[in-house]
């Protein structure tokens, strides 16, 4: 039988998909967050569908918790997350992180590391 | 709403969820893509509600959708502050990967959606822990079993969420700038006396302040809680000081850190007594009404500043 | 009752310490001290207990599971438990002279957070080895990861703040892969518990029909934990993070933060799923784990930066223990070398933690010595400091595997284990790997002892150089007294741990 459950279930299982995408294809480090976020709506929408499948409708207390819970969690990261891409912009002038995986001035001095070895 | 209708609201509910998703993902303009994920985030909360979950559209609606979108919103003007004119290059920070790609992508991600959804639905029935919890309802000190879970059956997770909000403020501090330290946190707001921001800053919050400590006392019988009503506060805190009601702390500011700790710590304190008496985290059910209570007061203050004080972020570098 | 007491004094001290460093401005360095002891203490007061009484459990809350979280302490937990303790401790003493506030000056930014947050790191690690609920690990990680991205990002510039964005962006998809599994497996099965998941032998046909809901949930959980513990081809933002932090943030990030989820992943495997792995899963891990070691070392011999190359060996190092899947599961069926397989991988999480660690404090030491870390201006630097050179030696010595330290203990068992049950083909990744590590270590140690014609250096303090000495040296002293390490780990050791997995 087809109850809000099993629709909201499946909106969540097609979210997680939406948000993948955008998290894959988009290289706006804000837009990445946002995409994050709705992954992660999607997975609470699942799980919580999931704990709304009980015969007599009532609900388990247990996963809407661990819900509110994941909610706060997932603020709490996109909050140092904004914080991070706003530091990196001021200091680059760019929302995307470089290309190569490997290129860092982290050290104390610049780097030189893409020197041939000696 | 009853049988047809019910799963034709569901069903049309869904689709917007997945619409406004949509738009929040692909489209073009940045903030264009917040308000789509602003408004997403309300049609979520709505679907909480048809799962009968209050306390988690309550925290949906405050957090995911509101504060969320509160800072999203921040970061998009700080973006278009922050980056000159002529070095707004979009082009790197629109540009997509390869049609191919984004096709590959697009079928992994329906793969997976596909995947998920067939999981979900070959999962049988059950009804979890909702028996024990209500087996337990009874000496847990609340009489809301999702609160009941939060501080009392898993305070431990409860406890070490409120320690990572913290962990992310101290993180985002440290994001300052070394010659800002000390400095008011956030955006130097220009509220002008008189204006509608002022007006709202003066009107709102007495009501703010009163649904916020509703939500929390609320929260130990009907839904609510420390999270959702701490947030609440944390909107009227907002609100205050950009209407220039009161200024900005400063981050060196040790009553400031002492509130932001204390909910952790009067949490952590409460379990370390209990450890003292033979159960870490462990309230006595004689005592566990009162004690949630000092526990919710004191993580919503907490919650309420860190919360605030994350949408605000660092100091803006002075003009 | 002291017993209790001293398990919640190993999650509730480093996080009171954190609060407090939070709020007390300028005392830092003396709060994480103290917090120090009190670990100790905790740990002193645990050993002899868990060796009399075998594994130890705490219900929070006097709830049990599933309704309630457990911590359970056992040999393998109480072992990564004091490698961290160790490791922080130098940590903490090394970072001193950089993030303790000076006398007279007012309280700068990283000065104030450095403490808080790697006090947080430590509370998160601990959480992580004692608990056995799944969300509450779930926290447990998120709490680890913003302390640690927030650790890579401290010196505020644009390399760090990138390295810190790519590892965020990595850490919040294994994350949701993660969190995702774990829905899926409450939603089957209605408890969190990993002894209780245990129980109802998951995958041995008497679960139900979960099946397919019940794999699909442990390969995210699985790909989770493998991402956020960079296991290749989830490494590359490893080695920029880690190389761009503070030698300190960097010894806390390559030593301690991947065994978190590692320990997890054996935790679920070992203890939780055992009837679940498959051979093709086994092979895979084992497969990946062996390209991380090929590759991360053939990319440590073309680094020219002394901190990128020690990244880059925690890549390769990270690989070798993944071979523990197939090797303690593996294709010969009830193999008795699954136990060596198992002990091998987890003396190579600790003898890597302590000596990588003593390796980034050399760094460290270096870096102040002349300026940089760029491998040109190595030379001579062993005259001029002796005993970081030993240490940098004795840490190589562990990594590489040789006689007599807890590397060689590591990588002698898991060898074993690898050609007494017929596969060579692990047994040969371990050997080249082997010396591999080898030759990029070799590089920066023979620039440090060879000769310098005009030796500039800068003086370091003696305390600074006896730290990473002492854990190179513990690093050792877990090879040359392998036996008390070797059957405490075995306390409470899963059933699977014996017999191989399926």
């Amino acid at each position: 039988m087809i109850t809000s459950a099993t629709i909201f279930g499946l909106c969540g299982a097609a979210l997680i998909g939406l948000g993948l995408y955008g998290f894959v294809t988009q290289v706006h480090l804000l837009r990445r967050l946002l995409a994050f976020n709705v992954i992660g709506s999607g997975i609470f929408l699942l799980f919580g569908a999931t704990a709304a499948r009980t015969p007599t409708g009532a609900t388990d207390p247990v996963p809407q918790a661990l819900i509110i819970t994941g909610i706060v969690v997932a603020l709490a990261a996109t909050a140092l997350g904004v914080g991070l891409v706003l530091a990196y912009v001021r200091i680059s002038g760019k929302a995307c992180l470089p290309e190569d995986a490997d290129t860092i001035d982290g050290g104390p001095h610049p780097s030189s590391h893409e020197d041939p070895p000696e | 709403m009853t049988g047809i209708s019910a799963l034709g609201f569901d069903l049309i509910l869904a689709a917007l969820i997945l619409g406004a998703g949509l738009f929040a993902i692909t489209v073009r303009d940045l903030f264009g893509a917040v308000v789509f994920f602003i408004v997403y985030g309300v049609f979520v909360a709505i679907a909480w509600l048809r799962l009968g979950a209050i306390d988690v559209a309550l925290t949906e609606a405050a957090l995911g959708a509101g504060l969320t979108g509160v800072l999203l919103i921040g970061a998009v003007a700080r973006l278009s502050r922050v980056t000159t004119p002529a070095g707004n290059n979009t082009s790197d920070e629109m540009r997509r990967p390869p049609a191919g790609a984004r096709l590959a992508s697009m079928v992994v991600a329906g793969s997976i959606s596909g995947v998920l959804g067939w999981a979900f639905l070959s999962l049988p029935d059950s009804t979890g822990l909702r028996d024990a919890v209500a087996d337990n309802l009874a000496v847990s000190g609340s009489a809301n079993p999702v609160t009941a879970v939060l501080i009392n059956f898993r305070g431990w997770d409860t406890l070490l969420e409120s320690v990572v909000l913290l962990a992310a403020l101290v993180g985002l501090w440290s994001l300052a700038r070394d010659r800002d330290w000390g400095r008011r946190a956030g955006l130097r707001q220009h509220a002008r006396p008189g204006g509608v921001m002022a007006t709202f800053g003066r009107l709102l919050p007495p009501f703010g302040l009163l649904l916020g400590v509703y939500l929390v006392w609320a929260g130990s019988s009907y839904p609510g809680g420390a999270f959702q009503g701490g947030t609440v506060l944390a909107a009227v805190w907002l609100l205050i000081m950009m209407a220039g009601l009161m200024p900005v702390p400063r981050m060196v500011s040790v009553g400031l850190r002492a509130v932001l700790v204390a909910g952790p710590l009067v949490f952590l304190g409460i379990g370390i007594a209990g450890a003292m008496a033979g159960t870490f985290l462990g309230l006595p059910p004689t005592y566990a009404k009162p004690l949630i209570l000092t526990i919710e007061a004191a993580l919503t203050l907490s919650i309420a500043a860190t919360l605030a004080l994350l949408v605000l972020g660092t100091p803006d570098p002075s003009p | 009752m002291i017993l209790s007491l001293a398990l919640v004094a190993l999650v509730a001290v480093p996080l009171l310490a954190a609060l407090l460093a939070v709020v007390v401005p300028r005392r830092g360095a003396l709060i994480a001290l103290l917090g120090v002891a009190g670990i100790a203490t905790a740990l002193v007061v645990l050993v002899p207990a868990l060796v009399r009484q075998g594994v130890l459990s705490l219900s929070i809350g006097g709830w049990n599971a599933p309704l309630g979280i457990t911590l359970r302490l056992d040999g393998l937990g109480l072992a990564f438990l004091s490698m961290v303790a160790t490791v922080m401790a130098a940590v903490l003493v090394s970072a001193r002279p950089q993030f303790a506030a000076r006398a007279g000056s007012g309280e700068t930014r990283s000065q104030w957070a450095f403490w808080p947050l790697a006090l947080l790191l430590w509370s998160a690690l601990n959480v992580a080895f004692l608990s056995r609920d799944l969300f509450n690990l779930y926290v447990a990680l998120e709490l680890l990861t913003v302390a640690a991205v927030a650790l890579v990002a401290i010196e505020g510039k644009a390399g760090s703040l990138a390295a810190g964005l790519r590892y965020m962006m990595f850490a919040l998809a294994g994350s949701l892969a993660y969190l995702l599994g774990v829905a899926l497996l409450y939603a089957g099965h209605g408890t969190l518990d990993l002894t209780l998941l245990a129980a109802q032998g998951i995958g041995s046909g008497r679960s139900g029909g979960t099946a397919a809901a019940d794999l699909i949930a442990a390969g995210l959980i699985t790909a989770g934990l493998a991402v956020k513990t960079a296991l290749f081809p989830f490494h590359a933002w490893l080695p920029p993070a880690h190389s761009g932090a503070p030698a300190p943030a960097s010894a806390m990030l390559s030593a301690l933060v991947p065994k978190a989820s590692f320990l997890i992943l054996i935790r679920l495997w070992f203890e939780a799923l055992p009837e679940l792995a498959s051979p093709v899963l086994l092979t895979l891990l084992g497969a990946l784990g062996a390209a991380a070691v090929l590759f991360g070392s053939v990319l440590a011999l073309r680094q020219s930066r002394l901190k990128l190359i020690v990244a880059y060996s925690t890549v390769a190092q990270i690989g070798y223990l993944f071979l523990v899947f197939p090797l303690a599961g593996g294709d010969s069926f009830a193999q008795p070398w699954a136990a060596g397989a198992w002990t091998g991988a987890v003396f190579q999480a600790l003898s890597h933690g302590l000596a990588k660690a003593a390796m980034f404090l050399c760094a460290g030491v270096w870096i102040i010595a002349v300026g940089h870390d760029r491998l040109d201006g190595m030379r001579g630097l062993a005259t001029a400091t002796p005993m970081t050179a030993f240490a940098f030696a004795l840490a190589a010595v562990s990594l590489v595997g040789l006689p007599p330290s807890g590397g060689f203990t590591a990588k002698y068992l898991m060898l074993t284990s690898a050609f007494a049950s017929g596969q060579v083909v692990w047994g040969a990744v371990l050997v080249v790997g082997g010396l591999l590590s080898a030759a990029y270590l070799y590089r920066p140690l023979a620039l440090a002892f060879a000769k310098a014609d005009t030796p500039t250096f800068a003086p370091v303090s003696r305390r600074l150089q006896l730290v990473p000495l002492l854990l190179a040296l513990a690093a050792i002293t877990l090879g040359l007294a392998s036996q008390t390490p070797f059957s405490l780990i075995q306390i409470g050791r899963p059933a699977s741990a014996v017999e191989g997995l399926e």
